[in-house]
């Protein structure tokens, strides 16, 4: 009785196994090409990977990485780029990681099989750290655009950068202008308990501290909540004149209203997280005055940037939620070190990447020995008039050591 | 095991069936790999964590009919355990052989911690008592990185150790009798050997009279206290039997992944592992093992599938592929359980229950039993 | 003290959202004894609609108050016929299916209709329109809305409307006699399937009240809203005693205060160890302690009060 059931559920196991890789064999009609095929016409294909979460909540921001990508290679293909003497073609191939570690990694491992060149992602640092390993594996180069945890880059891989500011970096700006550059004495702290809003909310507290700033308070919150008047209630007993909210704009903005209905008048104060244009119409009149901070120079004063984000919002009928900029540079950034290393053959243009120097619409991109972006500025900014306005850039140094 | 009940043919027939599968899956990993590309081998090693995840929640659900709607936290325990004990997060490195088996006895005890105050409670209830224990879990780890540091908090923990031993790391393409076998291969054949002792395990337990006991009280609760048994040492210990394996397989997926955080073990998990369980076939190994692989193959199938079909059907791309695939999944599950209730394949207990016709499955079970007429 | 009189109003207001969504989960469990794991996406849905039709109404230059009154029909029409759908599709044909089967299908549902929706509404938050007054009032220290004063008002209303229904119309004996045993109740002539489609109906409609009322509170809108809170209504339902309708406002409004005054105290109550972060766990803390006295919730055992 036993080994009959046994057996069959070895053959269960086995043909399910089978009909599912039946089922593949959509997959298999693109073969594993060597990443450069000369093509009947004497252009070869050089395959680009990206990867953000597609669906699930922060589906609008993966979405927007894919399309600044995306918006990278068309203009690269459209430019006609020159790649060791040979013209190439850059091809996207895009996968959804539904913000799962798990699913990263076989996103991660399949962008790998497909020999992709170099991966454009992941957006969360939840997803981008189990993945980073694969691609260190395989050699493949890897540029998250927005994951910001520090241990991203500290994990020793060689083929790990990113074109965003680190927690660290930011929060020490955000600390910093919190303290100095709008006096505020006590601040309340508010974190959505992501590896994002917790690392950024814990790196401005230690930098507020540095700057003679009390933090009277530290409350949390979720990534999926939208009631926070028990936490601000408790910060209102507290007596801010400041509140700062580790976490992105879709609990940002209905906070910021919260806030003002419980008569709670302090200034408010997000990372990048909450520079978008979401925000402002999310919190409506409520968020006037709000700052919120974003790596880089503000893209209308780059070169090319204006340029970028019209041409964004004339393709995307959109504008650009957050990181679009970011993908765009990244890639960008990734085909200047191909250029430069005259191959798209990872192992080949790894080492120029490292030492890559190049002015994209975020900002200019090198890289510390680490993979960090190197100096990078950060730019403050509030909402003026329904509008977020540049207010000051400040020069962020090197990477804060851990 | 009633072997003798075979006649001779039938046995050797068995093994002979045996013998080809186990071919089958000791090849799988270098024919998918072949076929498909690495991403399926990867795909495969989850599907085996998952089956093992089913067969343990199968336990509480199947056999002993407790809805348990937090099982994904057992899972977290054995894989902090792992990270914890094997990683730069204290500079602890221990031997894996002491940490996989710890994992499994420390989600045993989580799981008769749970058990404890839920005995009283039933159906729904029990579901959201134990949906809450999965939650209290996942909050605690995901905070509990101040005032002490412990667990990183959502950080999570990085630099996992791989399964290792003896110098020789899993974590690091091998060379064994001059097959050169990746990563992944490897830890396909470590699942797979774990896989199979909680098939085996499982097939034990079903037989035995703990099982029977955990049936009965599934039939019903207050008719098995009649009979004599010890419903609530009963409950539990299928509570920290079901736990085990939930912790073994987090251990094994910490070594695997090298990076764990909160967010892997969210309440989705824990309904995933139910839909294979209930997709599958409650209370039937195979079918927990049909459900399991299914679960974890039909969304990475869809991944590829969704775009041409659309292409070939409408000539053009309408939606998304990305949009369409947990569409497709979530029509899937509806479509499996309208045309088989009880689950693909259900047990034959199950499959009594819910028959009009009591003469057909009598015929089936005797066949099962004696052979065909033939 | 203020703050104190702060964080019960605030426990109030939430509480009522929860009451709100945890009537419909109750409603359907009453009578099928069925938890309709979908409810929060049809609450989504609901919403979802009434953003839609408001925005193309708000730009004809209605007033907002009739503009909330058409949006709010149509968004309870539309859930209607989705909650009429998805018990005939998913539910009815498993009508007699081991118990764990609509469970699946339910699941099923839920991501079908959230993936749905992310194609129609697309994957960003939208700004709900302001449709109903938010002038504040100041009491005692503390402070309330117009809105969060509708929404204590409506879950009062549609728990009290729902009570005099099952209790005093036919519609509501055949309810109660569906609930009771369905089988003797189609042998007394009554029409099981249309009572259970009507309830049905009943519940998707509240969840489109409740969609709306929720969306107008916080003013954002997104296609994943629903999964939050249906677990929260479906924890304060089985916090009252799931099926019992006085029992889903008072499991409301508990979980409610008990969250607020959770995130509010924890850190004093623990000396600083726990703060606002374990706010979840000592709801479900409270939830498992109420369990254990009283295995099937606070006023469970009412059984003749089954809606």
């Amino acid at each position: 009785m036993s080994y009959k059931h046994l057996s069959l559920s070895l053959a269960v196991l086995l043909a399910a196994t089978l009909v599912a890789c039946g089922k593949s064999g959509t997959s298999a009609t693109t073969p594993a090409t060597p990443e450069v095929n000369s093509g009947a016409s004497d252009v070869s294909v050089v395959k680009i990977g990206a990867s953000a979460p597609l669906t699930g909540p922060q589906a609008h921001i993966g979405k927007d990485n894919e399309n600044g990508t995306r918006m990278a290679i068309e203009d690269a293909n459209a430019k006609g780029v020159i790649i060791g003497g040979k013209k190439v073609r850059f091809e996207l191939l895009s996968e959804d990681d539904q913000t799962d570690p798990k699913t990263a990694t076989i996103v991660a491992q399949k962008l790998v099989d497909a020999k992709v060149s170099g991966v454009i992602g992941h957006l969360n640092s939840g997803t981008t750290i189990p993945a980073s390993r694969i691609y260190s594996d395989n050699g493949i180069p890897q540029i998250s655009p927005s994951a910001t945890a520090v241990t991203y880059t500290a994990q020793g891989f060689k083929t790990a950068f990113r074109v965003m500011a680190n927690d660290g970096q930011q929060g020490k700006v955000l600390g910093e202008f919190a303290a100095k550059t709008l006096g505020a004495k006590k601040i309340a702290v508010l974190d959505d308990r992501t590896a994002y809003g917790q690392g950024l909310a814990d790196e401005f507290i230690k930098s507020a501290q540095a700057n003679g700033a009390q933090i009277v308070t530290h409350e949390y919150t979720t990534d999926k909540a939208v009631d926070f008047t028990a936490v601000l209630t408790s910060i209102k007993g507290k007596k801010p004149d400041l509140v700062f909210f580790g976490g992105m704009d879709p609990q940002g903005a209905p906070m910021l209203k919260q806030l003002k209905t419980l008569a709670l008048d302090v200034k408010f104060m997000m990372g990048d997280g909450g520079y978008t244009p979401k925000f402002i119409e999310n919190a409506g009149a409520a968020s006037e005055g709000a700052y919120a901070s974003l790596p880089g120079v503000p893209l209308d004063h780059m070169p090319g940037g204006k340029d970028f984000s019209q041409r964004y919002e004339a393709k995307f009928k959109q504008p650009i939620q957050l990181y679009a900029p970011y993908c765009y540079d990244a890639v960008n950034v990734m085909i200047a070190a191909m250029q430069k290393a005259g191959s798209a053959d990872p192992a080949k243009y790894l080492p120029e990447l490292a030492k890559v120097e190049y002015d994209g619409v975020t900002a200019r991109i090198t890289f510390d020995d680490k993979g960090d972006l190197m100096g990078g500025a950060i730019t403050l900014y509030q909402v003026q008039q329904g509008k977020w306005q540049p207010l000051q850039t400040m020069g962020g140094g090197p990477a804060a050591a851990h | 095991m009633n072997l003798g009940k075979f006649p001779y043919c039938k046995k050797c027939n068995a093994w002979r069936v045996f013998a080809v599968l186990a071919i089958v899956l000791l090849a799988l990993p270098f024919v998918t790999d072949a076929l498909l590309g690495r991403g399926w081998v990867r795909i495969a090693d989850f599907a085996l964590l998952y089956i093992m995840l089913a067969l343990g929640l199968n336990i509480v659900v199947g056999y002993a009919g407790l809805l348990d709607l937090g099982y994904v936290a057992f899972f977290a325990v054995g894989a902090y355990n792992y990270a914890l004990l094997s990683s730069p997060q204290f500079g602890l490195h221990w031997p894996v052989w002491v940490v996989l088996p710890l994992g499994g006895l420390l989600a045993g005890f989580f799981g008769v911690l749970l058990g404890a105050p839920t005995l009283r409670l039933r159906g729904d209830y029990l579901a959201i008592v134990t949906l809450g224990f999965g939650e209290i879990i996942r909050i605690f780890l995901n905070n509990l990185n101040a005032p002490v540091n412990v667990t990183n908090g959502p950080q999570g923990i990085s630099m996992i150790d791989p399964v290792q031993s003896g110098g020789i790391s899993l974590g690091s393409t091998q060379q064994v009798f001059g097959i050169t076998l990746p990563s992944v291969h490897l830890y396909y054949y470590l699942f797979l050997c774990f896989t199979l002792l909680v098939i085996f395990v499982s097939l034990r337990l079903e037989n035995s009279r703990i099982g029977r006991a955990w049936m009965a009280i599934r039939e019903d609760e207050v008719a098995a206290e009649a009979m004599g048994i010890n419903t609530r040492n009963i409950k539990l210990l299928a509570f920290s039997m079901g736990a085990t394996f939930g912790g073994l397989s987090g251990g094994l997926f910490a070594g695997f992944q090298g990076f764990i955080s909160p967010e892997s073990f969210s309440l989705t998990e824990s309904v995933m592992i139910l839909c294979m369980v209930v997709l599958g076939g409650m209370g039937n190994i195979g079918g927990v093992i049909l459900g399991g692989v299914l679960l974890v193959l039909l969304p990475e199938a869809l991944r590829n599938g969704a775009g041409p079909v659309q292409q070939w059907l409408f000539g053009k791309t309408l939606v998304d592929p990305e949009s369409l695939r947990m569409l497709l999944f979530g029509l899937a599950l509806v479509v499996v359980m309208l045309v088989r209730p009880a689950g693909l394949w259900p047990s034959t207990q199950r499959r009594r229950e819910l028959s009009d016709d009591d003469d057909d499955v009598v015929k089936q079970e005797l066949e099962s039993v004696y052979g065909s007429s033939k | 003290m203020d703050i104190f009189l702060q964080q019960i109003l605030n426990g109030l207001v939430q509480g009522s959202v929860y009451a709100l969504v945890a009537l419909g989960y109750t409603m359907v469990y009453g009578i099928l004894g069925l938890i309709n794991f979908a409810h929060g996406e049809v609450v989504m849905v609901g919403a979802m609609v009434a953003l839609t039709v408001s925005q193309l109404l708000l730009a004809t230059g209605l007033p907002p108050l009739l503009v909330l009154l058409i949006a709010l029909m149509v968004a309870a029409a539309a859930c209607m016929v989705l909650g009429y759908g998805i018990e005939r599709i998913a539910y009815r044909p498993l009508r007699n299916a081991p118990r764990l089967a609509p469970l699946i299908t339910a699941i099923g549902v839920s991501i079908v209709l959230q993936n749905l929706a992310m194609i129609f509404w697309g994957r960003e938050y939208h700004a709900f329109p302001q449709l109903l007054p938010n002038g504040l009032h100041t009491l005692g220290g503390a402070v309330i809305n117009d809105v969060q004063l509708i929404i204590m008002l409506v879950a009062l209303l549609m728990m009290t409307g729902l009570m005099l229904l099952v209790h005093r119309t036919r519609l509501g004996r055949a309810m109660r006699a569906v609930a009771e045993n369905p089988s003797a109740a189609m042998l007394m002539g009554v029409d099981i399937n249309r009572v259970i489609s009507v309830t049905f109906m009943l519940g998707s409609a509240l969840a489109a009240v409740a969609g709306i009322m929720v969306s107008a509170n916080y003013g954002i809108v997104h296609y994943y809203m629903g999964s939050i809170l249906g677990l929260k209504a479906f924890t304060a339902a089985v916090l009252g005693g799931i099926g019992n309708l006085r029992g889903a406002m008072l499991g409301g409004v508990l979980l409610g205060l008990i969250e607020s005054l959770g995130a509010g105290y924890i850190g004093d109550l623990s000396g600083g160890f726990f703060g606002s972060n374990y706010q979840d766990v000592f709801a479900f803390f409270v939830l498992i302690a109420v369990l254990i006295f009283r295995p099937s919730g606070l006023l469970g055992e009412r059984v003749a009060e089954r809606a």
